[in-house]
């Protein structure tokens, strides 16, 4: 970066976005009104899988104040598929992983079949909302109910319906990947364990739901969508494909967004469905997806079915481990095989494991499409891998944490190679860290290992049951394939700073400014940040996969790099100095040692301008602007390890969390307190799927959970003493040393909980192989109903 | 007004429960009556022997009435349980009792208790027991012309203890069981004992079996355990995703016991 400190970064400066959010003056999409603008409501469908035979329309369409209504036959010709919803995969990560994918895309309102509770299969436009949704209850369709597929395991069973009929076995893809050799790795180790492993359903819940709303002017001919979403740039693509526009006259901004966390981080039909509206009708049309729209039709996640093999010594050396996995995806999968790639790449974690194999199959089924959602893959593998630790652990009557420490990864082994691809095509090589002290801190903070156990001991004697749960993960952050940014100098001399980072509350404003202030040496307040828009940058990726502090701020150094180069050669010009003996220094730039020889920014920004007095030397292009697309060599591998103890009331089964400890380590820090608030965050959500969240489906692809009556966040009130402790190894990789953190958190807590439940209640030989944990079953363990639960 | 558009109009009280069912359009009614420009309704008086509240009255004013605390301190223990702050402070105890919800607090504290009903229509005032007030599931004795106006919460006798238990998968949810009990001294045996469960059937259910053990036997541990089961052998709930019917019946069990040794453990702490 540069060869001074670093002024800002490393500080928890006061996010700049918060004096809006927390005053009520934030613009969501809900907040914006368009002069003439209507307003979509949605049918959707409450049939798992059904043909449609036929629909009417007519009574919808004579209801006063609506202008448009339309079913999926009415727009079969009019709007392509969503296309590529497999992401672009490199070869090598192909090679790698011999892949069969065959996603199908998905259509924006189907006129043939339904294949899931929620699809949409027509839409009607209103003068209100109000008008909108009484018109919606008058759409008639006539639908024949076809066979559902419930489940995966469903999905795989001979002679099963096909939920597309071009799928045979209702495989959508398949990956298979390996290092060493598996099979006679199990065959001589002297301990086999094979289990079962169910990672149930849930989702991002956002604050705010999704929503679109989109405006067509038709003196440019450009449309401009306002979305809530977390990849601008990738709707403006499906927008243009769609509606056949060049992309330059699609505008797509994300404005205030009230959470993501995957949910919003690929292209919905909304998206296009709005923006194609507002263009057919010439006036700005919104839709908002309330609650119950959103448990039905915002992305679901996780959903995994395990079996797994793991081969063993005497010590709980682990050698070996088999992975075969069905992925529920329900009937899309928007970004294609990408939460499955993760899961076969994180599955080993922060262990040395020489043999390893991986059996995927992503299959199709009747229930809402699977789309990442924070972890990505990850919670669902290190629940399969840290509950065999533990269980390995009970089989040689070892200490789990002993068992984790004799597996992992030492620091002297760094960079460690894996030997498997990551989905950007590169071998695995873990860059940084030190796996077994993140452990002992984590022991730590829960009192100690020994003390632990003591008080355990001690307790049981009483009637009290306490357990300690650990899990530990390492998650690639900061992938690929590139963010791109734009910074210029104004004029005004401010520093501008445009990428293609889409924030959904992350505080990007804030850590942005302190990344480009250090690289400029600028007061803070002299930095605008502006994110989310397309027409601000004229490529970019978005914020998503743990990505943006490692790839932005990449973008944001490059493109500086070329600004820099100007400023340096205009300064030198002005101020009749080498570049050599220049400096950046409090928003000027000027001779080292000699500080009345520098200008501003701003009267280098003047120099710069073109016309006639200009001051460029020869060979310099007006303008203080650059653009970068920065390429990361791979991904960055941040890593945590957690603890926690519980304490199981044997009468209710409830399970209170006395203490949660996570020790986090994502390389150099850009704003601690940012970064404790994310970590905090993912956790909180990591225990809500461990012990509330769930989407239910009963045995006919029914979804059971349509409002949060049904589908249980965690409150205030069911959140545990919680302690991150931030360790920062700098990755090697980047010029800051940063690596992701957005996901981390929500990882680790479902087998935390699992595990720590089973350890407070080993003297009933509890086993719990899926999630959630639930205190009724806890009961059923108790009182000797249950054995093994998966 | 009642009278005039019987069943095609719904009173709207604090709208915690008919508002959310009206944006689901799982209720339609065509007229609301707004019952909130109705102070008069939210009072709390004593009247001697009860307590009278208006039924407008908001739950956050019956948590924070010295009253209630005092003369009626199960009344008191069962709001503090009723979901969160924002509900608490629009929901009126009319509206719950009027609700019938068989998992809310509030019918479960109103049969243990013997609260009294005061309804009014065009037809004149009428008094109902609690007893008789809660018929089914979101039904009640209420007639369509009827409005719920006031009720009558009976003092807590000198010597006695209470409390009220319960157990949601969060903090603030409907109850997979609450049990609500009184039980009252004479000397140093039990002369009154006050048992009613919540979440565990179709209404709220007195727990009678259960009360006649104690009454019988008092309140040492053999008691207690004997009451419990006989408290979960008297309730038939529904099976849903939050829990099993078996898993409610045991909860209901368990709630029993700790209401009652907690309310033992309060026998004469009341000034």
């Amino acid at each position: 970066m540069s060869d001074t400190m670093p002024t800002y970064i490393g500080r928890s400066v006061v996010r700049r976005e918060d004096d809006r959010l927390i005053q009520g003056a934030g613009t969501f999409v809900g907040d914006m009104k368009l002069e003439g603008m209507l307003h979509v409501a949605i049918v959707r469908s409450q049939l798992p899988h059904a043909k449609i035979n036929a629909m009417d329309m007519r009574a919808a369409r004579n209801v006063e104040g609506v202008e448009l209504a339309l079913c999926g036959a009415d727009l079969k010709e009019e709007l392509p598929p969503i296309s590529g919803m497999q992401v672009a995969a490199p070869k090598t990560w192909r090679d790698g992983m011999d892949p069969r994918i065959e996603i199908p895309d998905q259509t924006l309102v189907p006129h043939d079949k339904l294949r899931y509770v929620g699809e949409p299969y027509a839409l009607v436009v209103a003068k209100d909302r109000y008008i909108a949704e009484d018109a919606a209850e008058l759409v008639e369709g006539d639908f024949e109910i076809l066979p559902s597929i419930a489940n995966a395991e469903a999905a795989a069973k001979d002679g099963a319906a096909l939920v597309h009929d071009h799928l045979p076995g209702n495989i959508a893809a398949s990956l298979h990947a390996k290092t060493g050799d598996g099979e006679a790795a199990l065959d001589s180790a002297p301990h086999r364990l094979k289990k079962r492993f169910f990672h149930h359903r849930y989702a991002a819940m956002p604050m705010e739901c999704r929503g679109v709303v989109a405006e067509y002017d038709s003196r440019t001919d450009s449309v401009t969508v306002w979305s809530s979403t977390q990849i601008v740039h990738w709707v403006r693509r499906e927008v243009a494909n769609a509606l056949d526009m060049p992309e330059e006259r699609v505008r797509v901004v994300a404005p205030d967004v009230g959470g993501g966390f995957g949910g919003k981080g690929h292209v919905y039909p909304e998206d296009i469905l709005i923006a194609y509206l507002a263009k057919r009708l010439g006036r700005p049309v919104k839709w908002l997806e309330d609650r119950h729209e959103h448990l039905l039709n915002a992305a679901h996640s996780r959903d995994n079915l395990f079996e797994i093999e793991v081969g063993y010594d005497d010590d709980g050396r682990i050698s070996v481990i088999k992975n075969n996995f069905l992925v529920d995806s329900g009937a899309y999968s928007p970004v294609g095989a990408a939460i499955a790639g993760n899961s076969i790449a994180h599955f080993m974690g922060p262990y040395d494991i020489p043999h390893y194999e991986a059996d995927c199959k992503i299959m199709m089924t009747n229930r809402t499409p699977n789309a990442p959602y924070r972890g990505a893959g990850r919670p669902e593998v290190a629940f399969a891998m840290e509950r065999s630790i533990d269980l390995v652990a009970n089989e040689l009557g070892h200490d789990p944490a002993e068992v984790r420490f004799r597996n992992m990864i030492q620091p002297d082994q760094m960079p460690f190679a894996v030997g498997l691809p990551y989905r950007d095509g590169v071998m695995i090589e873990y860059d940084s860290g030190d796996y077994p002290e993140a452990l002992r801190k984590a022991l730590n903070g829960v009192g100690g290992l020994d003390a632990f156990r003591k008080r355990q001991k001690e307790a049981l004697a009483d009637g009290r049951y306490l357990g300690l749960g650990l899990g530990c993960y390492v998650e690639g952050t900061g992938i690929g394939p590139f963010e791109g940014a734009t910074v210029k100098i104004d004029p005004s001399g401010k520093v501008m700073v445009a990428t293609g980072a889409c924030p959904q509350g992350q505080g990007h404003e804030t850590a942005f400014a302190q990344v480009a202030a250090d690289i400029w040496k600028v007061p803070i307040e002299d930095v605008v940040v502006t994110l989310a828009d397309t027409s601000h940058v004229t490529m970019g990726y978005g914020t998503i996969a743990s990505r943006s502090a490692v790839t932005a701020s990449g973008a944001i150094q490059d493109s500086s790099d070329k600004v820099k180069e100007k400023v340096f050669a205009i300064a030198a010009n002005v101020l009749e100095a080498s570049e050599s003996d220049l400096e950046l220094r409090d928003g000027s730039i000027g001779v080292k040692g000699v500080p009345e020889m520098s200008m501003t920014l701003k009267e280098v920004a003047r120099a710069a301008l073109p016309g006639w007095i200009h001051q460029r030397p020869e060979g310099i292009e007006a303008g203080l602007e650059g653009t970068a697309y920065y390429e990361p060599p791979t991904v960055t591998w941040a890593y945590a390890a957690n603890a926690a103890v519980v304490e199981i009331d044997t009468a209710t089964g409830e399970i209170k969390i006395e203490n949660y400890v996570e020790v986090h380590d994502a390389g150099t820090l850009i704003n601690p307190g940012i970064a404790d608030g994310q970590v905090k965050g993912g956790l909180v959500q990591g225990i809500g799927g461990g012990l509330f969240e769930e989407l239910s489906y009963d045995e006919h692809g029914q979804l059971m959970t349509g409002s949060f009556m049904d589908y249980l966040l965690p409150t205030a009130s069911d959140v545990p003493p919680i302690n991150v402790i931030h360790s920062e190894t700098p990755s090697p990789r980047n010029a800051f040393g940063f690596k992701g953190l957005g996901e981390g958190g929500a990882i680790a807590p479902p087998v935390v909980i699992a595990n720590a439940v089973c350890d407070a209640l080993k003297p009933f030989g509890a086993e719990i192989n899926s999630t959630p944990v639930r205190a009724e079953e806890i009961l059923d363990i108790i009182e000797g109903g249950a054995a093994a639960v998966s | 007004m009642l009278a005039e558009f019987e069943d095609s109009a719904r009173p709207l009280a604090g709208g915690q429960s008919l508002v959310p069912l009206l944006n689901f359009r799982l209720s339609r009614p065509e007229f609301l009556i707004d019952l909130n420009g109705l102070p008069e309704l939210s009072d709390i008086v004593d009247r001697g022997d009860h307590i009278a509240i208006g039924a407008m009255t908001r739950e956050r004013s019956i948590e924070n009435s010295d009253l209630v605390r005092s003369k009626a301190p199960l009344l008191h223990e069962a709001t503090t349980h009723i979901a969160h702050l924002p509900i608490r402070s629009r929901g009126t105890i009319g509206g719950s009792l009027a609700n019938a919800d068989p998992a809310a607090e509030y019918p479960a504290v109103a049969l243990a208790l013997e609260f009294e009903m005061v309804v009014q229509s065009v037809r004149g005032e009428r008094r109902i027991k609690a007893a008789d007030f809660f018929e089914d599931v979101l039904t009640t004795a209420l007639q369509p012309d009827e409005l719920l106006i006031e009720i009558h919460v009976p003092k807590i006798p000198s010597n006695s203890g209470w409390a009220f238990v319960e157990i949601a998968r969060r903090h603030g949810d409907f109850a997979l069981a609450g049990v609500a009990a009184q039980i009252t001294l004479e000397k140093s045996s039990l002369k009154d004992a006050k048992l009613a469960v919540c979440g565990a059937g179709s209404t709220a259910i007195r727990l009678t079996d259960a009360e006649e053990i104690i009454l019988r036997d008092g309140i040492g541990d053999d008691a207690i355990n004997a009451a419990a089961a006989a408290a979960a052998a008297a309730v038939d709930p529904m099976s849903d995703l939050h829990a099993s019917a078996a898993h409610r019946q045991r909860l209901t069990g368990v709630m029993t016991s700790r209401a009652l040794k907690k309310a033992a453990a309060r026998i004469g702490s009341l000034a």
